[in-house]
């Protein structure tokens, strides 16, 4: 065809394009995420019994706002790398604020804390599992963000699947806490915090083959 | 008007559903991409084909432009994409500099309509600099030709070539705001 030809095509029909288009659908993607994560918590890992009692008290929300935040950080970066030559640094900087917040004072109360009793606060009763289960969780929005991103023309393929990662594992990690028992900044920061990078590595790993356009 | 704010004001129109501004941009934007490409490649089919498979990106893609940021740098880098998937596919292993967006911006320099844009852009380099551009950017001289005219080496004439279109990106940028 003559580019002539091809520009009158393109041209001919041209609805608008709404500036927001981008937020509204990876919102979309996060909620369909946390459902499906959600789907999985109840069939497959059971919420905790003590639900009720764990939400009254202030650590339950300490580990959802900072499972949140990771998950808001990865929302601003692939935001951005979503789009010709964007740049992570907003997403990159809330992370590890979100990181250093939470990290300092976990590693201020393994510090204080009887040298017997360290173990235990640190490896909790599922560290082998913790982040395995997450990855686990976020697989569903993982896929449905990076379809979604594919449509879109990121210009730096491994970064954009990892930002996808960090959007869906911290989106995941949150709705994880329904199911985990876990009270110890250490554990959080530690195994969570891994839980959410091995998406960030999977979604790294995935971006290069699966987002070319 | 600048030929960014030009641009940008017809994209702007294009989002907005205006079929003649968007038809505009595009026959612009086309004669521009081909120069780009023309200078990298030097296979006319070759060239014409990046410059539809361009179009068709912007086209297909434009929700990813965003209207805070100038036109010309998210061209410009669906435009460099393209060309080193173009050679990712051909499998030639070819190191794609960073470079400006302004590398774009005048990649059809024999626009008439961008000649004064021109002018008036290269007005805020030093002549030495100005003379560079010119010659490697315009009348299509290597770097080792442009850079012995003004007595420097290719090194020097690369860095100083690298400096000059920067600062034509800055300054694109100022004139817009």
């Amino acid at each position: 065809m003559k580019t002539d030809d091809l520009i009158d095509r393109l041209s001919a029909d041209l609805p608008p394009t709404p500036s927001a288009a981008i937020p509204a659908r990876l919102i979309a993607a996060a909620g369909f995420g946390a459902l499906a994560a959600l789907v999985l918590v109840v069939a497959w890992l059971r919420v905790r019994p003590d639900i009720s009692e764990a939400a009254a008290g202030a650590f339950f929300w300490v580990k959802a706002a900072y499972t949140a935040a990771l998950g808001v950080a990865g929302f601003l970066a692939i935001e951005r790398l979503a789009r010709p030559a964007g740049s992570p640094r907003r997403g990159l900087v809330l992370a590890v604020l979100a990181v250093a917040a939470l990290a300092a004072p976990a590693a201020w109360q393994l510090f204080a804390a009887e040298a017997a009793g360290r173990a235990q606060m640190w490896l909790g009763g599922s560290w082998t599992v913790c982040p395995r289960n997450i990855l686990v969780l976020s697989l569903p929005m993982l896929a449905l963000t990076l379809w979604f991103v594919r449509g879109l023309a990121p210009t730096r393929l491994a970064l954009a699947g990892a930002a996808a990662g960090l959007f869906s594992g911290g989106v995941a990690a949150t709705v994880y806490g329904l199911h985990c028992p876990e009270h110890t900044a250490a554990f959080v920061a530690t195994w969570y915090t891994l839980g959410v990078l091995l998406t960030v590595a999977l979604g790294a790993l995935a971006g290069p083959r699966v987002l070319r356009w | 008007m600048e030929l960014e704010a030009r641009l940008k004001a017809l994209m702007l129109r294009g989002l907005d559903g205006d079929a003649a501004a968007y038809r505009e941009l595009l026959s612009q934007l086309s004669r521009m991409l081909r120069g780009y490409f023309a200078r990298r490649l030097h296979v006319e089919a070759e060239v014409e084909d990046l410059v539809q498979d361009c179009l068709l990106a912007v086209h297909t893609r434009r929700a990813t432009y965003d209207r805070a940021q100038p036109f010309t740098a998210w061209a410009h880098a669906v435009a460099r994409y393209k060309l080193i998937d173009h050679y990712r596919r051909q499998r030639v292993r070819v190191h794609v500099p960073v470079e400006e967006a302004a590398e774009l911006l005048f990649a059809d320099p024999r626009d008439a309509t961008a000649a004064p844009d021109l002018a008036r852009m290269l007005d805020v380099l030093p002549e030495r600099q100005r003379r560079l551009v010119m010659d490697v950017k315009i009348e299509g001289l290597s770097l080792a030709e442009a850079g012995a005219r003004g007595g420097l080496s290719p090194g020097a004439a690369k860095v100083s070539l690298h400096r000059a279109m920067k600062l034509l990106t800055a300054r694109a940028r100022d004139l817009e705001d």
